[in-house]
């Protein structure tokens, strides 16, 4: 009989465990990533892997701190969390600190700190605090606009500081409000809405406008029991929309985009029919992608071993490691250590999903989709990326990537979670 | 389902960088060798390459540095171009020509400006080479030739082609390699191997560190220097000769089959390819498609041996038995044979046993000697197969599988040869003019020395080789091992004492080129030939041939000289045989009236002959040319007796 005292041995300890090997292998890593053949002295704080160190070390007190609070504060002060966060993301308009084009710092001292990284923990809560009470119905509308503005209003605020990556995560919480109950539509819509964009910037208009239609019809005609006479219009209609939405994302590609991002979409679809031209565009416009799918190729199997990669030690990937730390994975730990820190993601998140589904709160299960969700986001855009599968995102990978902010961002994230999870026999 | 879609993506997303992971790094991954990472930068040291000597010791190769302008484009400031053209000795057009070509490579990375500058060049540039930036010195070695003689003994080195980097890896763009004589023959023991130091590089190309702390490097091992066995003084003294001439002489040491001297008239001195003349001076001697200079005609030549072919007839008759010691064999001005007749300056009625014949050089003795070895078979067939063998015993109609880099094999027929042309019978008075060495039979003057020194040896030989010693390796078992032929030891005493007497009867055809105090056993030959003229089989003045070896007991030189059109064996090639023998063995000569005389005569007026378009005498009708000594060549002979 587990008694109410010994609350440490409710914490899931799979998921910490995963977490650790996550942290300490991605510090690995950063050690590679950011040596170039020199004496390796773990302590030299002026280095990215003495840095993380600190950071990781950091994380514990932080970790400590974190499970120590009781878990109906995070509850009952989600809404404070998240008007603070969003009053921290506003303030760097004022104060912020440009690094690399991107206005998402503050400087305090020698020390920098990402307030986006934090907002989407207060976002998650605030998520979960809305959808736990009991008067709201996430069918309908005036429910939904308010989740909208919730999530829009950080996302929003975030797109303005040219961090387009961090803004793309809030598309995770679609999974969670699909989970809570969102209708089916809203995820046919969002579906076939990235289809046709992807599909007409691949193949052009006529073939999406015609691939929309059949679409739309075998919808209307075979999964709906409204009267027949009344779908023809509304066939028409929703076609001409998505029509209309196919030439606006051809338009806005030519003429809207930023050159670096259009031709960062012109590589990934292969839109360039001059391969020569092709070629010549991945070596240039996509030196770090190029750089970084070379390095995980020259890994092979067994891959070259710890701080014997030569194109992480020559440092040829870029930004190596921060966002494109998973190319070092790949030089140096081949497909075998590469494929293990994807299974080791995935299980991960399986645990989180598994966890949030056997809460017995609303609040907690919401806020553990949300975790799952964003982690799920950033491994895939992040991983995505470095291996040239999806176009060029900036986004870290979680736990890996070097980064106080971000590592601790991750850490308060998960370990709200298995403090809430810890606490669920106590809640009836 | 609402429940399960976020994990389903999760675990799809899995499957998918997995399987893009597999296909990355497992199924389209390239070779993990260091050699083809392109962020270790791979810098070579080149070796010393060994050294040639002659079988004296005295050095004929060395090498020498050479100086490769390089440019890094980037770093090229504003420069008097026209000093430093002047410098370089390039126009401007080829500066701005060479310079776009290094920037199209690339502008970080060094290239060859101007490759192989030679000392003097390089002393003038140095001084001003620091006015400018972005061109510095890379030293490279070249071969330096201590000797004018030898080309085609020595041969050259030059850049890889893109044929020998596939053929072997160990080449890269740009080394250097053996082209011909020795240095290719020889390119592995004298290259020795290159060493390798692996530098990790970062993406600006700049050097940050050996890789791995140099465990991968290597040092450079240095060639391995040789001893030819050509003799540099015989050697010389025999292209001196051999000026103005067209032809070959191979000498042999027959106790060990050390090639003594390899003399390809016309030949060239070999510093005329070294370094940067390499290229127009190679395309001037390749292009001359008349008289040939890579034309090693001493291996390369194949030509009727002629009357020298009879001492195999006389031994193969011996060995089969069917001539005896004693059977005279009665020439009646020539041999009969099937309502034809073969002619023979012998005098009519002259018996001659196998030893005269030798000193007459007897067709007709040699024809009926062919025809009874050839039908002393149940068949002509068997019999000439019979024959063949043992011909082919001396190392005649083969490769003789030596270290030279290029030979022919000449020819010996046997039946199978003559298949086409008689299908059905075949008789030994089909092939007659084989008795003579002429008809089908076909050596190289090599094959024909070698040929000597297995007679001087009775009965076996070493094949022929050209590396005496290589520094610290022992010498392939091939060339230590006796060869011995079909022929039975007691059979070449009368053939050899038949060649003694060539120059001691006064009716011996080399009777006026004896040498005082050397026992010189030889043949002459004079092989009839022709060139097609405007389509037309026009003769020309037969070749002049001569074979022997000295002294008779222990022979010390075997010899084959080889003059192209010189008409009798014993004008030009019989003299120039007595001179290289006497000179080989004594150091000095005592024939100056021959040595003049080889000198004062060329051979030039002949060669031009079919050449001219008109019609022309030849042989007996011919007229000399006589030309002055050259004080340069007197000068030669004089130091290399001095030594």
């Amino acid at each position: 009989m587990i008694r109410e005292t010994d609350r440490h041995f409710k914490f899931d300890w799979i998921s910490i465990l995963l977490f650790f090997s996550l942290v300490f292998f991605g510090w690995i890593n950063i050690i590679s990533a950011s040596q170039s053949g020199e004496v390796i002295d773990l302590l030299d704080f002026s280095k990215s892997y003495g840095k993380q160190l600190l950071f990781i070390g950091l994380s514990f007190f932080l970790i400590v701190l974190l499970l120590s609070v009781d878990s109906k504060f995070y509850e009952r002060f989600s809404s404070v969390i998240y008007v603070i966060s969003m009053l921290s993301l506003a303030g760097l308009f004022i104060f912020g600190k440009n690094v690399n084009g991107a206005t998402s710092w503050y400087g305090i001292g020698g020390i920098t700190i990402q307030p986006s990284e934090f907002a989407k923990i207060a976002t998650s809560l605030a998520i979960a605090k809305y959808l736990s009470d009991l008067n709201i119905n996430i069918k309908q509308l005036k429910h939904q606009i308010n989740i909208v503005l919730i999530l829009l209003i950080p996302a929003v605020l975030i797109l303005l500081q040219k961090d387009a990556g961090s803004t793309l995560v809030y598309g995770a919480f679609f999974f969670v409000l699909y989970r809570e109950g969102l209708p089916k539509i809203y995820l046919q819509i969002a579906a076939l809405t990235i289809f046709s964009a992807i599909l007409s910037l691949k193949f052009g208009v006529v073939i999406t406008s015609i691939f929309i239609t059949i679409v739309v019809a075998l919808k209307l005609f075979f999964f709906s029991t409204k009267k027949i006479r009344r779908r023809i219009p509304k066939l028409i209609a929703i076609s001409t929309l998505y029509i209309g939405f196919a030439f606006t994302v051809g338009y806005v590609f030519t003429n809207l985009l930023p050159p670096h991002q259009k031709d960062r979409i012109t590589i990934w679809l292969s839109l360039e029919k001059d391969p020569v031209k092709l070629e010549r565009m991945k070596k240039l416009e996509a030196y770090n992608l190029n750089e970084s799918e070379k390095a995980i190729s020259s890994g092979g199997f067994y891959g070259k071993g710890f701080l014997d990669g030569t194109r992480t030690t020559g440092k040829f990937v870029p930004e190596q490691h921060t966002d494109y730390i998973f190319s070092t994975v790949g030089e140096e730990w081949g497909f075998l250590g590469s494929a293990a820190v994807v299974i080791v993601f995935v299980l991960l998140m399986l645990r989180v999903l598994f966890l949030a589904e056997r809460q017995k709160t609303t609040f907690s299960r919401v806020y553990g989709y949300s975790v799952a969700a964003i982690l799920f986001f950033h491994f895939l855009i992040n991983i995505g990326m470095v291996m040239g599968l999806i176009p060029t995102i900036g986004i870290p990978l979680p736990l890996f990537s070097y980064g106080g902010s971000g590592l601790w961002g991750f850490t308060i994230l998960l370990f709200i979670f298995i403090k809430l999870d810890s606490n669920r026999i106590n809640e009836w | 389902m609402r429940k399960l879609l976020l994990a389903l993506c999760i675990v799809l997303v899995g499957f998918v960088f997995i399987g893009r992971l597999f296909y990355l790094q497992v199924y389209s991954k390239n070779s993990n060798s260091i050699l083809n990472d392109n962020a270790i930068r791979k810098v070579y040291e080149y070796p010393k390459r060994g050294f040639v000597y002659d079988r004296n010791g005295q050095l004929l190769v060395a090498n020498q540095p050479s100086y490769d302008v390089m440019v890094i484009p980037r770093e090229v400031k504003a420069l008097d171009t026209l000093e430093f053209c002047s410098l370089l000795k390039i126009s401007k057009k080829d500066f701005i020509k060479k310079y776009k070509k290094a920037r199209n490579y690339s502008p970080r990375l060094p290239s060859v400006f101007v490759a192989q500058l030679d000392k003097e060049d390089y002393a003038y540039l140095q001084e001003k080479l620091h006015k400018y930036k972005g061109f510095h010195i890379q030293i490279r070695a070249l071969r330096q030739y201590e000797t004018a003689i030898g080309a085609n003994v020595l041969g050259d080195i030059g850049e890889v082609s893109q044929r020998d980097i596939k053929k072997d890896a160990y080449y890269k763009l740009g080394d250097l390699i053996g082209k011909q004589g020795i240095e290719v023959s020889y390119e592995n023991i004298l290259r020795g191997r290159k060493g390798v130091k692996y530098i990790q590089k970062d993406r600006f190309n700049r050097n940050i560190g050996s890789f791995k702390k140099g465990i991968y490097d290597t040092l450079p091992i240095p060639g391995k220097d040789v001893n030819v066995t050509i003799d540099a003084k015989l050697q010389e003294y025999g292209e001196i000769l051999m000026k103005n001439k067209r032809g070959g002489i191979i000498a042999i040491e027959p106790s060990t089959g050390e090639i003594l001297a390899m003399i390809a008239a016309p030949s060239y001195n070999p510093n005329d390819l070294v370094g940067r003349k390499r290229s127009k001076n190679f395309t001037k001697l390749y292009n001359d498609s008349i008289a040939k200079p890579l034309f090693n005609r001493s291996l390369q030549g194949v030509y009727e041996p002629g009357s020298p072919f009879k001492l195999m007839n006389a031994l193969v008759g011996l060995q089969e038995g069917v001539i005896n010691l004693n059977e005279k064999i009665t020439c009646r001005n020539g041999y009969k044979y099937g309502g034809s007749f073969m002619k023979c300056h012998c005098g009519f009625g002259v018996r001659n046993n196998v030893t005269d014949a030798i000193v007459r050089s007897c067709n007709a003795f040699f024809a009926t000697t062919y025809r009874r070895i050839l039908d002393n078979e149940d068949n002509a067939s068997l019999g000439i197969n019979v024959w063949s063998k043992h011909v082919k015993s001396f190392g005649l109609g083969n490769f003789l599988n030596n270290d030279l880099s290029v030979g022919q094999k000449g020819l010996i027929p046997d039946r199978t040869y003559y298949k086409n042309a008689y299908p059905k019978e075949f008789y030994s008075s089909y092939t007659i003019s084989n008795a003579i060495g002429q008809g089908e039979v076909q050596t190289t003057p090599i094959q024909l020395a070698n040929m000597v020194a297995t007679i001087a040896n009775r009965g076996f030989y070493y094949t022929p080789h050209i590396v005496k010693t290589i520094k610290g390796e022992s010498l392939d078992k091939n060339y230590t091992t006796r060869k011995y032929t079909t022929i039975d030891k007691e059979h070449f005493e009368p053939v050899i004492e038949g060649m003694h007497q060539v120059y001691t009867s006064p009716k011996g055809t080399a009777y006026s080129l004896r040498v005082k105090d050397i026992e010189i056993c030889g043949k002459t030959g004079t092989v009839q030939n022709y060139a097609i003229i405007d389509s037309i089989k026009t003769d020309l003045t037969d070749h002049s041939i001569f074979v022997a070896f000295a002294p008779k007991e222990n022979p010390k030189i075997a010899i084959a000289v080889f003059v192209e059109n010189g008409y009798f064996g014993s004008r030009f090639a019989g003299r120039i045989t007595s001179l290289m023998i006497e000179q080989y063995l004594t150091g000095t000569i005592t024939k100056q009236d021959f040595e003049d005389w080889i000198l004062t005569h060329s051979l030039e007026n002949e060669y031009a002959k079919p050449y001219s378009g008109k019609p022309f005498k030849i042989n007996r009708e011919t007229q000399y040319q006589i030309i002055e000594k050259n004080p340069k060549d007197i000068n030669r002979i004089k130091a290399l007796r001095n030594d």
